[in-house]
């Protein structure tokens, strides 16, 4: 497989993968930091680099809801956003995934308002955790191009027909050059393959069809379960396609990526962008002696439970890192679902919470290091009784705005 | 010319087997619109309210023709991807067939929430006619006011009380509005005037983009009438010059129906229990403001179409 090595930011990444997919229709409306994306692509459009046909909407909410119709009407449909857009799309997503249409969008993670912020936390993605999407969340730069790709294969799998985010840190990665191996266009065209829908489509004249009824309690607990059974299946399509994605490129993708977890004692579970830096405060401490791993989820929409119970339930005490809050006064989301999957483990292992990283709070390698030392403390003791914590606030600074 | 009774014997892409309430005249127009589109091929899309409640109970549909139901606020942003769909497949060669693309809203779906949807949408000049279904309130919901609600109309959100004469403001000119988008076609129909409705919906869909008609759609439950007076009553709309046909062509205003004799306001307003509470001593006072402003309106409409009063 010919590859090639350039650098990009991760929004540069994101617009060449929608080039490449080559969609039917995008829509699209700007959001720091998902702009360049948009930007991007209307220039690929105005160049004839694309077949897309474009909408320049009025909003993320005419955005969805245009992308809904297109999908609904039988074609590979896609938009992205960031924050407030998918905030403001938050109804039609809902729809979008009842209706088990396979859209593909990236959104670049920013800081929900209020205080209004335009940097990378991940309350937008996580306020959407239950609206019904797949959600993979990216890492780096590579892993956003080759999230995007496989996306589609996910999305538009027969046994799965639902939508998917990709999500990706705001400004840390997607205004962040890094290099990345590119697959050529006609190589993303065979992996995706063409587009085949699955469901009736209002443009088949042949066999008309009613999109969106209203269904009462007679029908939709049934119509929502065929909608949480998709989410089930999608599991081993993720698991598939990114064995397929392998063979293409070399590149591995899977559920989860644990890294130095096989014999840890102590252990941190973060996405995206943050886990890079937490590898490299394992391999210091792993120098030291200390037996520390990390966990990270690359898929968090559907709930890998039973992988994740499996590879931690053996570690001694485990913090999970939460770039968002729940303001539930019990931690943050990645926090109370991977402490529900391990409430079955055999011993169950102290499992406390850090919310980090609010609005592009920086969580450097000192932070990390803190988070380590009171693992070790915890995993000594057995227990804590400070289950939910703030990393990197100046406690003495809380304020009101 | 085949009266209404045998024109609705035709099959259209509407049937007759859906649940909205005895007397409705929404359902009404949306035949007339399909009799006027006849075998054209189209996919409608349709905003949350009563037609589209009333109409799709899962399992059953009374839409013959491919149907898209999204959200309240976003019919014409849902169907500006479908018609985006069709043309991103027509240019790939793999469908050929004319397709129309028509959404109906009630009014709001349209005049309000659904009023930024349907602006970008005309702006942005998609081939598609939208519809809106003015019954002059959220009746779905239990009769609200909307900003289509005529002056004075008591509904549960503006109700007429001590100190409260039912709705304080006058209706948005929503058909204005649509017109100032520059549309090449922009109409208001009744449906008691059904060859002039079926007329502009044929003009609407002949037209290079985007198309707006507003039908004036009568609610027996919200303004508490008397079923039988059916088109009845949006005849006297239409006679009093509360709701005037007129077309906006290319720019150019043109007045459909000028009434031989402009009747008082008050023939309307009288048959109606959302207007009860002006038929007091004190409620003399409002009538004439009502009639006042209808004038007004109407000499304004007289102006532009260059019509002499
Ligand atoms: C975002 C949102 N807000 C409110 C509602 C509740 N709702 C459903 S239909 C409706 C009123 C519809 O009024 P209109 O568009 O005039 O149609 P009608 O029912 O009068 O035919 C409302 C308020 C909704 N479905 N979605
Ligand atoms: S409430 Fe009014 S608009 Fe709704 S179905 Fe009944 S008559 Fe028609
Ligand atoms: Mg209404």
């Amino acid at each position: 497989m010919l590859q090639e090595r350039i650098a990009l930011t991760g929004n540069e990444a994101m617009a060449l993968a929608m080039k490449q997919i080559n969609p039917d229709v995008v829509a699209a409306y700007p959001i720091t930091p998902q702009t360049e994306i948009v930007q991007l692509f209307s220039s690929y459009v105005a160049n004839g680099m694309v077949k897309t046909e474009f909408i320049t909407v009025e909003s993320e909410h005419s955005a969805m809801s245009a992308v809904v119709g297109a999908a609904a009407s039988g074609v590979r449909a896609m938009t992205a956003t960031s924050s407030q857009g998918l905030a403001y799309m938050f109804e039609v997503l809902y729809i979008a995934a009842s209706n088990q249409l396979p859209i593909v969008m990236p959104v670049v993670n920013r800081a929900l308002s209020g205080p209004i912020n335009i940097h990378g936390d991940h309350s937008d993605t996580m306020g959407a955790r239950d609206a019904g999407w797949i959600q993979l969340y990216s890492e780096n730069t590579q892993e956003a191009y080759d999230n995007l790709i496989q996306a589609i294969r996910i999305a538009e799998h027969s046994d799965v027909q639902l939508p998917v985010m990709v999500c990706m840190d705001g400004f840390i990665i997607s205004h962040a050059l890094e290099n990345l191996e590119i697959l050529a266009d006609e190589d993303v065209q065979q992996f995706i393959g063409e587009f085949i829908p699955h469901r009736p489509t209002l443009l088949n004249l042949d066999s008309p069809v009613t999109v969106g009824p209203l269904a009462l309690y007679d029908y939709y607990m049934e119509i929502k379960r065929a909608q949480a059974e998709a989410m089930m299946r999608a599991k081993p399509v993720i698991r598939q396609v990114g064995q397929e994605y392998k063979a293409l490129t070399g590149r591995c993708y899977d559920l989860l990526e644990p890294y130095k977890l096989d014999d840890a004692d102590i252990a941190i579970v973060v996405l995206s962008s943050t886990a890079g830096t937490t590898r490299v405060v394992v391999d210091e401490l792993r120098q030291e002696g200390v037996k520390a791993g990390v966990l990270k989820p690359r898929v968090f929409r559907p709930f890998p439970y039973e992988e994740i119970r499996e590879v931690l339930a053996p570690v001694k005490a485990i913090a999970i890192l939460d770039r968002a809050d729940s303001y539930a006064g019990f931690g943050g989301p990645l926090f109370k679902e991977i402490r529900a999957a391990l409430y079955d483990a055999p011993a169950r292992p102290p499992v406390v919470n850090y919310i980090y990283g609010l609005g592009g709070r920086d969580a450097n390698l000192n932070d990390i290091r803190a988070v380590y030392r009171d693992l070790d403390k915890i995993a000594a003791t057995g227990w804590t009784d400070q289950l939910v914590r703030y990393l990197g606030v100046r406690e003495e600074a809380i304020v009101h705005a | 010319m085949p009266n209404l009774k045998e024109l609705m014997q035709h099959e259209s892409f509407f049937s007759p087997g859906h649940r909205m309430c005895a007397g409705c005249v929404a359902p009404l127009v949306v035949r007339q619109v399909a009799l006027a589109v006849g075998d054209t091929p189209v996919v409608v899309a349709n905003a949350t309210g009563c037609l589209e409640v009333a109409s799709t109970i899962f399992p059953y549909t009374a839409w013959r023709c491919s149907f898209i139901h999204n959200a309240f606020a976003n019919a014409a942003a849902t169907l500006s991807g479908v018609e985006t769909a069709y043309r991103a497949l027509k240019k790939q060669g793999k469908i050929n067939k004319e397709i129309k693309f028509i959404a109906f809203g009630g009014d709001g779906g349209t005049y309000d929430i659904g009023l930024q949807s349907l602006s970008g949408a005309m702006e942005r000049g998609h081939n598609m006619l939208y519809i809106c279904y003015d019954n002059g309130a959220y009746m779905n919901t239990g009769i609200q006011r909307s900003s289509a609600t005529p002056l004075f109309a008591d509904t549960t959100t503006s109700p007429a009380g001590q100190v409260s004469s039912g709705k304080s403001q006058w209706r948005k000119d929503l058909t204005a509005i649509m017109a100032a988008h520059n549309i090449p076609y922009a109409a208001q129909v009744a449906p008691s005037h059904f060859m002039d409705l079926m007329t502009k919906v044929q003009k609407a869909l002949s037209v290079d983009g985007p198309s707006f008609i507003n039908a004036m759609a009568h609610c027996p439950r919200g303004w508490r009438y008397d079923t039988r007076e059916g088109v009845e009553l949006t005849r006297l709309s239409v006679e009093t010059c509360y709701w005037p046909l007129y077309e906006v062509d290319h720019g150019k205003w043109k007045l459909s129906y000028k009434p031989k004799e402009k009747k008082p306001i008050e023939t309307w307003i009288r048959k109606q229990g959302r207007f009860r509470h002006l038929f007091t001593d004190k409620g003399q006072t409002e009538i004439k403001w009502l009639q006042q402003r209808v004038d007004e309106e109407w000499s304004k409409l007289l102006e532009r179409c260059k019509e002499v009063g």
